[in-house]
Formats: structure tokens, C-alpha cells, sequence
């Protein structure tokens, strides 16, 4: 099993990139957690809804990558307005298992509805980045991978600088930490939940757009969600820098024990990883490794 | 001497038997009748539409006990049928073995399983448990196909025809009364236990966990206790599906058919064994619901004829979760109880 070290940059540096997605994708959920202590079950819905919507825009009604994009995060960001207005909303004080529970509802019932509209068949993404590698200090990536790193980056820089700076970032970052002070503060709760959720969709169709240039364009896009809890798990749930972190260690490891266990072994295991990961970390250290520790004691 | 009526019980025992009243025995009774004399007179898909009703009502009856009685969200209820399913499969179809080994054995690997779970997972709550579960359903999935010398992987694999004592079951008529007794011990089987010290310490847990062990519950035994017996039901119901259908495919286990089943005992009521069943038959039913409604509204517009596939029914599931949720969270059981309490004590409204 000797392969040398240029191998494990190379299985390195596609796990960062991976990686990057499902920080993206941790964001997301965490964005919500933090707010509203809900984990969002129908987020890898969204993210197959904007993966197809943009892929119909572009091949149905012909615009260009950056319009179908930039109409897909709008579409995004106004469903999840909608969301929290219709379905969460109503649920405003109920117990965590109804609230787990209805967004789930919601995941099973939007994912059918998309079965629905835009049927089962595979698309394959006309992607708009040059398709040769690129070679960066003996690595070679696609060009694909590189813009999912640029672009992460980017979003993850105008995320810190609107919760550190902006009048509204503060609001959200007041009603997270407590919500009766914030609410004495003249903050209104009911449109930051609305923000939050409208934030955490266009990050989840940022996140959709992208994963529709690396795969396959189908319903099961769905599960690449699930795939990023393991990440959110390990950053911890409430903690943003956490869910980064997070994402970007599960890809990196994800890709290391596919790249030298699968060859020995013999496939699946790559699937599988994340999933063991995350049954141990919640074993080992159930808070992950920024997450707000609940001490319990009787 | 007081007059009995409406709610009127002088001691627990009265208060906690199966059968409150003479008159629900005397319903139980046509209702038995009913069901026993039905392949004389029911058509075969009403039938198989029961048989199909027996293994939800029993896989949703172990569900609840562990979510709505005990309060621990799993999202791992299709991986035990699985588990309890593909144990039946192989036994008998090369083993040979009879089917009250194999039933039991299902129930026996399941409840294996589900205490090696639920051990890790007593730690965790809400959220953790919900994804601690998911993930574990996802793991058996993969391994289910992935070990493909045992399980056949993607081609699935056949389960033997069914005999009792040498009398084989080879039609859905003669599978209705096997599956019909297994559901009938199991549902007499949970209903009981839920009414013991057991039961009442599973709902203890579910409303305060810590209030519950400071009353001498040893929260970490019934946790336990609460996946063992949940996870022995759903492998009991995997056997009979086995059973039933004669051949099974890791696609027939997946997340999806664990929130179906979340779905069920949410229609019909958390924590109860009656809403279980309710549950399990509306959902069974629901698909026939929307085919009927489908084709009225193709006959009513024309446009919309052929529109129908499989999708709307997991969107009506969907649907069907978040609309009970919002508006009656006490599911189809709260809707029954209202119902015949208002009978009950007519004219007066209390």
C-alpha cells in the first residue's frame, strides 16, 4: 500500500474540496439550529430542488449559468420565507419530536412533489467551468473543485462580516443567544426567523447549484444532506466555525478511507464512513467540538 | 348507592382493564366474528388489503411503544424489519427451518440488534437520537446490499413458502388467519404490557426523564428495555412481510418506510395502541383513497386522466404528517375518544 505522498495530497485536496460542499451544507442547518433550535430535515430537498431548478432554466428555457443561479437563489430564498410563515410558524412552542417530525413531513412531501414536476430521469449539468484539470503544485483538480473552494470562501467571508458587523447579523445573533431579551430589545423575532430561514436556503441552493456541476442532476440529491450531518454532528450543532470545520474534516476523511481502504476492502465503505464517524463522535463527545454543552445531572 | 354512569370507576384495577365496559366486549366480539368469517365473504384485494394492515399494524405498534410511549425518536424502524425479514429469509429459505423457529428468531435478531442500539444511544435525545438512528438505518441499508453472499445484495432474496404443521400457506385466504393471530398476540401482548409497572415507566421516561428516575426508575434498564421489546416487534413484523410477500430487496427498507411508519403512529394517535392501528390502516388505505380520488377528479376534468403514479401517495404521506401535526396532535385515536365520549354522555357536552 505504498503510494507515496503526492497520493495523499492528491486524495487530500479532493477531500478539501468535498469538503467544502458539506460545509456549505452544514451551514445551512446550522444557520436554522442556531436560531430556531430546529434541525431542518427538508434541507437536502432544497438542495435538489435548486440543482434541477437550475438545471431547467438553463436547459428549458435557455438563460445563462449566472441568471439561472442568481433565480434559483431567489426562488430559494422566497421558499423558505414561505416555509417558516406556513409550517413552523404554527409550531412555535410545540415539543423538539413534533417539530423533528413536521420537517420531515415537509422533506418526504417536497421531495415527491419534485418527483412530481420534474420526473426521475438523470440529467447531466451543461456546466459552465472548463472541463481539462488543472494542475497546482502537483495536484490535479478540476476546475469545478476549485470554484467550489473560491466561492465557499467567499460566502463563508460575507457570513462573518454580516454577523459581526451588520445591524441585522447582530439582531440574529441576539435572538439566537436568548429570544425573550431580544424581544425586549425591539428586536422582531418573527422576521429574523423569517431571515434565517431565507439565509439558509440560498445557502442550500449555493450548495445545489455546485453539487449539480460535480454529479449526476436526479432526485437522490437529496441524501448528499444526510451526508452532512455527520459534519454538524462533529462541529457541533449551534456552532457556524464548527459546522466549516466539520464539513471539511468529513470530506477530508471521507476521501482518505475511500482512497486506501476501498482498494483493499473492496467499495462501499466510502458511503459508510461519515455515518460511523458520526456514531462515534456522538458516543465519544455527544456536544461535537464547539456545541453548546447541556450539563444534566440528577 | 350511586348510579353508574358515563366514567364511573371505584378502584385502578377498574380503571386499567382491557375491556372497560360489556358492551365493547360484545363490539369485540361481532368484530372478531367478522373479521374470522371475512375470506367467505370479502373480495381477494380486500384481503390481501388486510394482510397488508396486519404487518403495518404490527410494525407500528412496536414504533410507538418506543416513540410514543417511551419517547425516544427512532428513525431506525425500517432497519429492524429488515433485520427481522432477511433472518426469515434466510432460515427458511436455506435452512429449511418451521416458521414459528424462524418468526421467533426474526424477533430475536432484531431485539439483538436494537439492544446493542439502544445501549450507545442512551445518552443521547431530540435531535442526536433522531440522526444517531437515521445513520444506523442508513449503515443496515448499505450492508444489506453491500454483503451480498448472504442477503443476495441487489438482487434480493426469496423467502420459502410458509407451512404450519404441514399445511402450507399457499394463498393470501390462508395467510389472513396467520397473519391475523400473530397481530391479535401481539396487540393482546402490548396492550398488556403497557398497562404493567413497565408500561407506566416507559410514559414516566417520556414526560420526565429525570423526574422518573428520581421515583426509582432505572431509566437506563427501561431505555433498554423500551428498544429490545420495540425492535422484537418490528422483527416479528419483518418475518410476517417476508412471509407474505415471498420475496424481498434492500429498496423495500429504506429512511423512507421509517417515516412512513412515524407517519402512521402520528395519524393515529403517540402513545396508544389503538391509534397504532389506526394509524397502520389509514396509511394502508390511503394510496386506495387518493387512486379513487384520482380517478373522480380524471372523470369530473379529463385532462387530468393518467396523472396518477406511486408520488402522490408518499406527497399525501407528506402532507397528511405536517397537517395532523398543526391542527390535531392527538391524531385519529384524540378524534375517536371525542367522538364517543360525546355519544357517551349525551345530551350533556361534559
Amino acid at each position: 500500500m505504498e503510494k507515496g505522498l503526492s497520493y495523499f495530497i492528491q486524495v487530500f485536496a479532493s477531500g478539501i474540496a468535498v469538503g467544502c460542499l458539506y460545509a456549505l451544507i452544514a451551514l445551512g442547518f446550522v444557520l436554522i439550529i442556531k436560531a430556531t433550535d430546529i434541525l431542518n430535515f427538508a434541507h437536502g430537498e432544497i438542495i435538489m430542488i435548486s440543482a434541477l431548478l437550475c438545471y431547467f432554466l438553463m436547459a428549458k428555457f435557455h438563460f445563462s449559468f449566472l441568471t439561472a443561479a442568481l433565480v434559483t437563489v431567489m426562488i430559494a430564498a422566497l421558499l423558505g420565507v414561505l416555509t417558516e410563515r406556513f409550517v413552523l410558524r404554527p409550531m412555535l412552542g410545540e415539543p423538539v419530536f413534533a417539530v423533528v417530525m413536521i420537517t420531515i413531513g415537509l422533506s418526504i412531501f417536497l421531495r415527491s412533489m419534485a418527483g412530481i414536476t420534474f420526473g426521475h430521469d438523470n440529467y447531466v449539468f451543461p456546466t459552465p467551468f472548463p472541463k481539462e484539470p488543472v494542475h497546482v503544485a502537483g495536484v490535479t483538480l478540476s476546475m469545478t473543485q476549485i470554484w467550489v473552494m473560491i466561492c465557499t470562501a467567499i460566502l463563508v467571508a460575507i457570513f462573518f462580516i454580516f454577523f459581526k458587523y451588520s445591524r441585522m447579523g447582530l439582531a440574529m445573533r441576539g435572538t439566537a443567544n436568548d429570544q425573550e431579551t431580544a424581544l425586549l430589545m425591539g428586536i422582531s423575532t418573527k422576521r429574523i426567523f423569517a431571515m434565517v430561514w431565507g439565509i439558509a436556503f440560498v445557502t442550500a441552493a449555493v450548495a445545489g447549484i455546485f453539487l449539480a456541476n460535480t454529479m449526476i442532476v436526479n432526485i437522490g440529491l437529496t441524501f448528499v444532506a444526510i451526508s452532512a450531518f455527520p459534519a454538524i454532528i462533529l462541529g457541533g450543532l449551534e456552532s457556524v466555525p464548527g459546522a466549516i470545520i466539520g464539513g471539511l474534516a468529513i470530506g477530508v476523511m471521507e476521501n482518505l478511507v475511500g482512497g486506501y481502504l476501498d482498494p483493499v476492502i473492496g467499495g462501499g465503505v466510502k458511503d459508510v464512513t461519515p455515518f460511523v464517524i458520526l456514531f462515534l463522535i456522538l458516543m465519544v463527545k455527544p456536544y461535537g467540538l464547539f456545541g453548546k454543552k447541556e450539563i444534566e445531572r440528577v | 348507592m350511586a348510579i353508574r354512569s358515563k366514567t364511573f370507576r371505584e378502584s385502578y384495577y377498574e380503571d386499567i382493564k382491557l375491556f372497560q365496559t360489556i358492551w365493547i366486549r360484545v363490539w369485540m366480539v361481532i368484530f372478531l366474528v367478522l373479521l374470522a368469517t371475512l375470506p367467505l365473504w370479502g373480495n381477494p384485494y380486500l384481503i390481501y388489503l388486510i394482510n397488508l394492515s396486519c404487518i403495518t399494524v404490527v410494525a407500528a405498534i412496536g414504533l410507538n411503544l418506543l416513540v410514543g410511549y417511551t419517547g425516544q425518536i427512532s428513525l431506525a424502524h425500517s432497519a429492524f424489519i429488515a433485520i427481522g425479514a432477511y433472518t426469515t429469509a434466510i432460515l427458511s429459505s436455506k435452512a429449511g427451518l418451521p416458521f414459528w423457529i424462524c418468526l421467533l428468531a426474526s424477533g430475536g435478531m432484531s431485539a439483538a440488534v436494537g439492544c446493542a442500539l439502544g445501549i450507545p444511544c442512551l445518552r443521547l435525545k431530540g435531535l442526536y437520537l433522531a440522526m444517531a438512528t437515521m445513520s444506523f438505518g442508513v449503515v443496515v441499508e448499505n450492508v444489506l446490499i453491500t454483503w451480498d453472499k448472504l442477503t443476495g445484495g441487489v438482487r434480493g432474496i426469496h423467502v420459502a413458502k410458509i407451512s404450519v404443521l404441514g399445511f402450507p400457506l399457499d394463498s393470501d385466504n390462508k395467510l389472513f388467519y396467520f397473519l391475523l393471530i400473530v397481530t391479535a398476540l401481539v396487540i393482546l401482548g402490548i396492550k398488556n404490557l403497557v398497562r404493567t409497572r413497565v408500561g407506566r415507566a416507559f410514559i414516566a421516561i417520556r414526560d420526565r426523564d429525570i423526574a422518573a428516575e428520581v421515583m426509582g426508575v432505572n431509566i437506563t434498564a427501561y431505555k433498554v428495555m423500551a428498544f429490545t421489546i420495540s425492535s422484537f416487534v418490528a422483527g416479528i413484523a419483518g418475518g410476517m412481510y417476508g412471509y407474505t410477500m415471498g420475496y424481498i430487496h434492500p429498496e423495500h427498507f429504506t429512511v423512507l418506510l421509517s417515516i412512513q411508519y412515524l407517519a402512521m403512529i402520528i395519524v393515529g394517535g403517540l402513545g396508544t395502541v389503538l391509534g397504532s392501528i389506526f394509524g397502520a390502516v389509514f396509511i394502508v388505505l390511503v394510496p386506495e383513497l387518493i387512486k379513487a380520488f384520482s380517478r373522480f377528479l380524471a372523470f369530473l376534468i379529463p385532462a387530468l386522466k393518467g396523472q396518477y403514479n406511486e408520488e402522490w401517495n408518499i406527497a399525501a404521506f407528506g402532507l397528511l404528517i405536517i397537517l395532523f401535526l398543526i391542527f390535531e396532535a392527538e391524531g385519529l385515536n384524540g378524534i375517536w375518544r371525542r367522538i364517543k365520549t360525546s355519544f357517551k354522555n349525551w345530551p350533556y357536552t361534559y
